[in-house]
């Protein structure tokens, strides 16, 4: 799918937009040393155009520095990757821990996901924060279910991923019930190893990588709508 | 939610009579009915109860407890808990085990306070073993136990402030938490979960610096508990969901086994670090704080006045703190040195015995309980002399404590629901075990 779409950069390019889809928009820009000069005659150039006095040829020269090409997929992926919206849900220890990156040591906000929903409609991602016991999995499924597309899982915690200290009768590792995205092992891990957890999902959603593991987990297309004839379950 | 199924099948005119108004007959039998009902009342008005699920997951049940509501209005007519939902065969998996393997496995039961479950059972554990706990430890186990109350007590003010819409408490108060985990992260190497606290005494002794940390930060707390109270027990808002809201008479708490803050608050000075002093609590100055009404108000009063004297436990046992060794020297039950494993031969018995198989606990019963954030922590071992316990049972105050649910929002607005589940502090990691 290699539909093109002209996106407004926020900072002009000198690469020649014609040699192929730029792909350094989502790149840090903030690299190159700018010369003085150079910078206040762009400023210049600018209001001109916000005035409306650049025409002809000079017009064309400024839109061919200042408009860069990517296809649709990137700049959506890189959005979506930006603001992820988690879900409040806690079991147990890890949840305390998973508190702790809203405060104010590591401060999520800081990435854009301190927006914590309450609701799984809302929300995007679900971090698995704790044991996950055999009475608690249907209703675990049945929240990811209820999460639209996209959605991502992260299960946080050796007992989620694995059963950690106990793997006995009471407990079910999250793989077996739900497509997790990324696991961050620990008992209970550090909030820091919870963000890094959560930056490498950011990565993963950029990227693309998204593994298979939607339909080896049966877990596409799973979202509860509710049809007007039956608002019983809800 | 729920299809109206009553017998006008209506939901357009809902009765806004007060709680006196019903019949308890009555209002039982129409209770029984899952989904919503509506009868008539008379003058043309029908009274209608609806059914309503908190949880497993709601943020505001602080962890997976399920909630059943029954409400007529805004009032709430009865409630039921489901619990369950974190169950993790914790007492089964400790009868697997040996008993210093136990104590990581015990830790996670009511992951607030670790410390107290690890003393719990160390303290049964030392108690079948008749065992005498060095001072120093007993010193050291008091500066973590207050330390970790400070911090459970904390994330309790933080998530129930956030809970009653005063979001900044929950910065504040995990400021400080960080604080205390950065002081648990140096004496053991862990945030959570530490296994300090182990058979026979802890598991090192303070690293350098230590103290010094210690000290700076009960300094600072009763400062910081100031700026809360400046910030809470005046704020309108606070008052009004907290003052005279769900009160509960001790009479019924105590009916009911309900122990710690909350009993507290009620009214009855019961706490066992001064009814039954264990690792010498009786060597410190402390006042019990109480309640005088039971009501939402006098718990976060309650547990906010324990920020000052958990403080002054934590200053006196660090300024008191006696030489020693920090564990016991009976080599059956405590891992030697690690330098003596080079030079002793009866070091490097004991210490692989101590390893594969772990001590062995003559044959009896012992019951510990001692005073937890929440109310009394009790843990019941039975021993059968191998080693490895036949039973391990964990008296938990939450599970206890979330009895006391019904009696106090029986009648009260669904609001006043969510206070009082806050400030009745469920861990269902320990309820649920």
């Amino acid at each position: 799918m290699e539909l093109k779409r002209e996106v407004l950069a926020s900072q002009p390019q000198s690469a020649d937009p014609a040699a192929g889809p730029a792909t350094s928009l989502f790149q840090p820009t903030h690299g190159g040393p700018l010369a003085s000069a150079d910078f206040r005659s762009r400023q210049l150039l600018a209001r001109d155009m916000l005035r409306g006095e650049l025409e002809g040829e000079a017009l064309d020269r400024y839109v061919e520095q200042s408009v860069m090409t990517t296809t649709v997929e990137k700049a959506v992926s890189w959005a979506m990757g930006n603001s992820i919206y988690p879900l409040t849900f806690g079991l147990a220890c890890c949840a305390i821990e998973m508190m702790s990156i809203v405060a104010a040591r590591l401060d999520i906000a800081r990435f854009g996901f301190e927006a914590f929903r309450a609701s799984p409609r809302q929300a995007d991602l679900i971090i698995l924060a704790g044991r996950v016991s055999i009475k608690m999995a249907p209703v675990i499924r049945r929240i990811y279910d209820q999460m639209l597309e996209p959605k991502f899982a992260i299960s946080m915690g050796a007992c989620c991923s694995s059963m950690g200290v106990f793997n006995n009768y009471a407990l079910v590792p999250s793989d077996k019930f739900l497509p997790v995205d990324v696991h961050v092992p620990g008992c209970p891990p550090r909030p820091e190893a919870l963000m890094h957890g959560i930056l490498r999902l950011r990565e993963k959603i950029q990227r693309h990588e998204r593994e298979g593991w939607r339909e080896r987990y049966d877990a596409l297309g799973t979202e509860e709508i509710l049809t007007t004839g039956d608002t019983a379950g809800a | 939610m729920s299809t109206p199924t009553g017998t006008t099948g209506t939901t357009g005119t809902t009765a806004t009579t007060g709680p006196a108004a019903l019949d308890p007959a009555d209002y039982r039998r129409r209770e029984e009915s899952v989904t919503m009902s509506a009868e008539p009342a008379g003058m043309g008005e029908t009274r209608e109860l609806l059914t309503l699920n908190f949880g497993p997951h709601h943020p505001a049940t602080h962890g997976v407890l399920r909630l059943i509501a029954t409400l007529e209005g805004e009032v709430v007519r009865d409630i039921k808990p489901i619990i369950g939902y974190v169950h993790t065969g914790i007492e089964k998996t400790a009868e697997e085990k040996s008993y210093w393997k136990v104590i990581p496995v015990i830790e996670r039961m009511d992951y607030l306070s670790y410390y107290f479950n690890a003393m719990a059972f160390c303290g049964a554990v030392e108690t079948l073993l008749e065992l005498e706990v060095p001072p120093r430890a007993q010193y050291l186990r008091v500066i973590h136990l207050e330390l970790n109350r400070i911090m459970s007590h904390l994330v309790w003010l933080g998530t129930s402030a956030l809970d009653l819409g005063a979001m900044s408490m929950f910065w504040y108060c995990f400021r400080e938490r960080e604080t205390i985990l950065d002081l648990f992260e140096m004496s053991s190497g862990q945030r959570m979960h530490t296994r300090y606290i182990q058979v026979g005494g802890v598991f090192e002794d303070i690293p350098v610096g230590f103290a010094h940390k210690v000290q700076k930060f009960v300094d600072e707390m009763p400062r910081r508990a100031d700026q809360y109270a400046d910030l809470l027990a005046k704020n309108e808002i606070l008052l009004q969901r907290l003052s005279g809201t769900c009160p509960v008479d001790k009479e019924t708490l105590l009916g009911l086994g309900v122990t710690g803050p909350l009993l507290r608050a009620a009214g009855v000075p019961w706490d066992l670090r001064k009814a039954a002093p264990y690792s010498s609590y009786d060597h410190f100055d402390f006042k019990v704080p109480i309640g005088t009404e039971g009501d939402n108000y006098d718990r976060f009063r309650v547990r906010h006045a324990e920020f000052y004297e958990s403080s002054k436990i934590v200053e006196q046992a660090l300024g008191g703190l006696p030489e020693g060794p920090y564990i016991t020297p009976d080599r059956k039950v405590a891992l030697p040195p690690r330098h003596e494993l080079a030079t002793s031969m009866e070091a490097l018995i004991h210490h692989f015995k101590l390893v594969t198989e772990g001590f062995r606990v003559p044959a009896g019963e012992a019951y510990y309980p001692i005073e937890s954030p929440r109310g009394e922590l009790g843990c019941f071992v039975r021993s059968d002399g191998s080693s490895k316990p036949a039973r391990v049972h964990m008296r938990d105050p939450s599970f206890i404590n979330l009895q006391s649910t019904a009696p106090m929002v029986k009648n009260a607005y669904i609001a006043d629901l969510i206070a009082s589940l806050a400030m009745i502090d469920p861990i269902l990691g320990g309820v649920d075990r």
